[in-house]
């Protein structure tokens, strides 16, 4: 009897003792499951979130400052996963997603001002000071960032499917 | 030597079905006419379409090359007779269910005329196996059992494989198919023959010819040409009759008794699969400079007249050939390429005949037969699966759109062989819904590929930007350096310019 209860005893003090230590001195896991998070995100970079990128939304997300339901590109699937993920309710989209779509810019009316080249998250403008710029189609993700600082309004979106 | 064997592995599943082959091999192959148009698409196999190296309004020869093979894994296309390129543009294939693709559409001009083989350009210190390799890729040759892959990739990822049996495919186990039994009863020499050609580019000298019981005469004209070559590396082996024991990864099963691991190839298990048409292509290019311009298809179903094997050139549509078998009976009413278990229905028979073509088949009803019904568990799909899968499982995973579950229970090695669906007494088109789901994870695949590109640019963007600031802030400070090291005085005497400028 008397035995039992020591040794229960020093399990659970050895236990806890290494417990304390690990939680003290080992690195928390919030990088990971923030990489996690952003593994789920679509890396459009569109800011739609209202976070400068995919990577700060996920850490919000983890953090438990932003809702899981703020992404449109990713669409209803990424609201899904990550409520798995995080095992939170899925909440309906705050806004709809857009479809598949890149940006096109109308060369001829181009001025070659570079404010676009400067807004797109994933450098995917190609372009020079008073010179054409274009897109580079297979790096766009679509995200809509280099419509607005266009002065002349020669950025359309285009359907790829 | 050459008796044919029957010392098999076993094939789990499959079907004995109605072949439906007698109609048309009751004559012998018919020789079609030359058409006035042909029809060429690039795309004729897997992987990346040919590029056209004419243009409209060149006048071609049979046997050139009119357009070359692009990418990794593709195919040339060669001209099926002399004439004049009067278009490259799209038209309607069967590939697609009839929708437009990038053909080249050739009007013969009656002569056919055939151009001196270009010759392949060997490198020094080429070994035979290596030129001949070469050679294969120039000859436009692709799998002709239907799975249409380019079989120069093929055969050099089997030499890098490094293996030791090749198997002829004599299968042909889908119903209504019968052009390659007629290959074999016609051309059984030139299939040894392209078998020993295959043999020597992969050096290896096991290789089995795999023909179905129902083939006698099939079997008899392979013997006999095995006899005439005196070549001891070949053995005849009789596979039995059940669909579908002539899919590559089934008949290595069959015929080896090895098994392709799941996600894996042939080569995997040592063996390499060809079609017995496809090894006869090889022969007729690499012995007789003729490439792929032609190919035996089967015209056959109770919608078509007169059921036969036609040799038919490449680019000839597909209504000529009807027309040329009698044309459609009263009773037709549904167009399908292929057999009827895998075959793509068409809307349309103005697609042409292609290098994948293996039969024509026109039914008197379309092949979905009765309502579709709730699935009632009853697991027949499973025991004819020959995967050993669960398609009833799947199905619902399928249903759930739950990519995990449905990756895990090995949807991707389906080979979409639909005897799960010729059993289901529910009617659900399960082969349809597994083709569509291993799409959307294909999609899936490509969008995750997508963004970890995406991200990879931002976080080298936020980099580039972060290396930018830091330059900048460095300029700033040596620029206040500069400015304070020169002094009071200095500072004074440029602001006193400046005033100056300003004021004139």
């Amino acid at each position: 009897m008397l035995t039992a209860v020591v040794l229960f005893a020093a399990i659970a003090l050895i236990a806890g003792v290494v417990l304390a230590y690990t939680t003290d001195r080992l690195p928390a896991p919030d990088d990971d499951i923030v990489e996690r998070i952003d593994e789920l995100l679509p890396q459009t970079q569109c800011a739609q979130c209202g976070y400068p990128g995919c990577r700060p939304y996920a850490r919000a997300i983890a953090d438990g400052d932003a809702p899981i339901n703020l992404c449109p590109p990713g669409g209803e699937t990424t609201v899904r996963r990550l409520a798995e993920l995080l095992g939170r309710e899925p909440l309906p989209l705050e806004s709809p997603p857009p479809v598949g779509q890149v940006a096109v810019i109308d060369e001829s009316r181009c001025i070659g001002c570079l404010h676009c080249r400067n807004a797109c998250p994933v450098d995917a403008i190609v372009g020079a000071q008073s010179l054409m710029h274009t897109i580079i189609e297979s790096e766009c993700t679509g995200c809509e960032l280099c419509i607005e600082p266009c002065p002349v309004d020669c950025i359309e979106l285009r359907r790829t499917a | 030597m050459s008796a044919p064997t029957y010392d098999l592995g076993t094939l789990h599943g499959g079907l004995r079905l109605d072949a439906h082959k007698g109609a048309s091999t009751r004559m012998p192959m018919q020789t079609m006419p030359i058409p006035e148009r042909l029809v060429l698409p690039l795309d004729q196999h897997v992987g990346e379409a040919a590029t056209p190296v004419v243009a409209a309004g060149d006048r071609v020869l049979r046997g050139q090359l009119i357009a070359r093979q692009s990418g990794a894994i593709g195919a040339a296309v060669h001209a099926s007779t002399s004439g004049t390129v009067v278009a490259i543009e799209p038209r309607p294939v069967a590939r697609r269910h009839g929708d437009p693709a990038p053909c080249i559409v050739l009007e013969s001009d009656g002569e056919d005329r055939a151009v001196e083989p270009a010759k392949t350009p060997g490198s020094p210190g080429e070994t035979r196996p290596e030129q001949l390799a070469a050679r294969i890729l120039d000859g436009g040759i692709v799998g002709l059992g239907g799975a249409v892959f380019p079989t120069a990739a093929k055969l050099a990822d089997a030499r890098s494989a490094g293996l030791d049996t090749l198997i002829l495919n004599g299968v042909e186990c889908e119903p209504w198919i019968s052009c390659d039994d007629t290959l074999m009863r016609e051309r059984a020499d030139a299939i040894v023959a392209g078998g020993r050609l295959l043999l020597e580019v992969l050096g290896i000298d096991t290789a089995y010819l795999a023909v179905e019981s129902d083939k006698p005469e099939a079997l008899d004209a392979l013997a006999d040409a095995l006899g005439r070559s005196g070549d001891e590396r070949f053995r005849l082996k009789q596979v039995p009759t059940i669909y579908p024991s002539g899919a590559e990864d089934q008949l290595v099963q069959l015929v080896a008794n090895r098994e392709v691991p799941s996600g894996g190839l042939p080569t995997d298990a040592g063996c390499l699969v060809q079609n017995v048409g496809t090894a006869a292509a090889v022969y007729d290019w690499i012995e007789r400079g003729e490439p792929l311009i032609s190919r035996i298809t089967t015209v056959t179903g109770p919608g078509v007249a007169n059921p036969m094997n036609v040799l038919v050139r490449l680019g000839t549509p597909v209504a000529d050939v009807i027309a040329f078998a009698g044309g459609y009976t009263d009773a037709a009413r549904h167009l399908v390429i292929g057999g009827s278990m895998t075959g793509k229905s068409m809307s349309t028979d103005r697609v042409p005949v292609v290098k994948g073509t293996n039969c024509i088949l026109v039914l008197t009803e379309a092949r979905s037969s009765g309502a579709v019904r709730a699935c009632i568990r009853c697991g027949e799909c499973a025991a004819v699966c020959p995967i050993r899968l669960l398609p009833q499982q799947l199905h619902w995973f399928a249903a759930a759109d739950d990519e995990s579950a449905l990756r895990e229970h090995g949807l991707l090695d389906c080979i979409e062989c639909g005897c799960c669906d010729l059993v289901c007494p529910s009617h659900l088109p399960l082969t349809t819904t597994f083709r569509s789901a291993k799409a959307r994870i294909r999609e899936l695949e490509d969008e995750k590929a997508r963004a970890r590109r995406a991200r990879r640019r931002f976080e080298a963007r936020r980099e580039r930007l972060a290396r930018e600031e830091e330059t900048l802030s460095a300029d700033l400070d040596r620029q206040k350096r500069v400015a304070k090291s020169a002094g009071a005085d200095a500072i004074a005497e440029i602001m006193r310019r400046k005033r100056r400028q300003d004021d004139d």
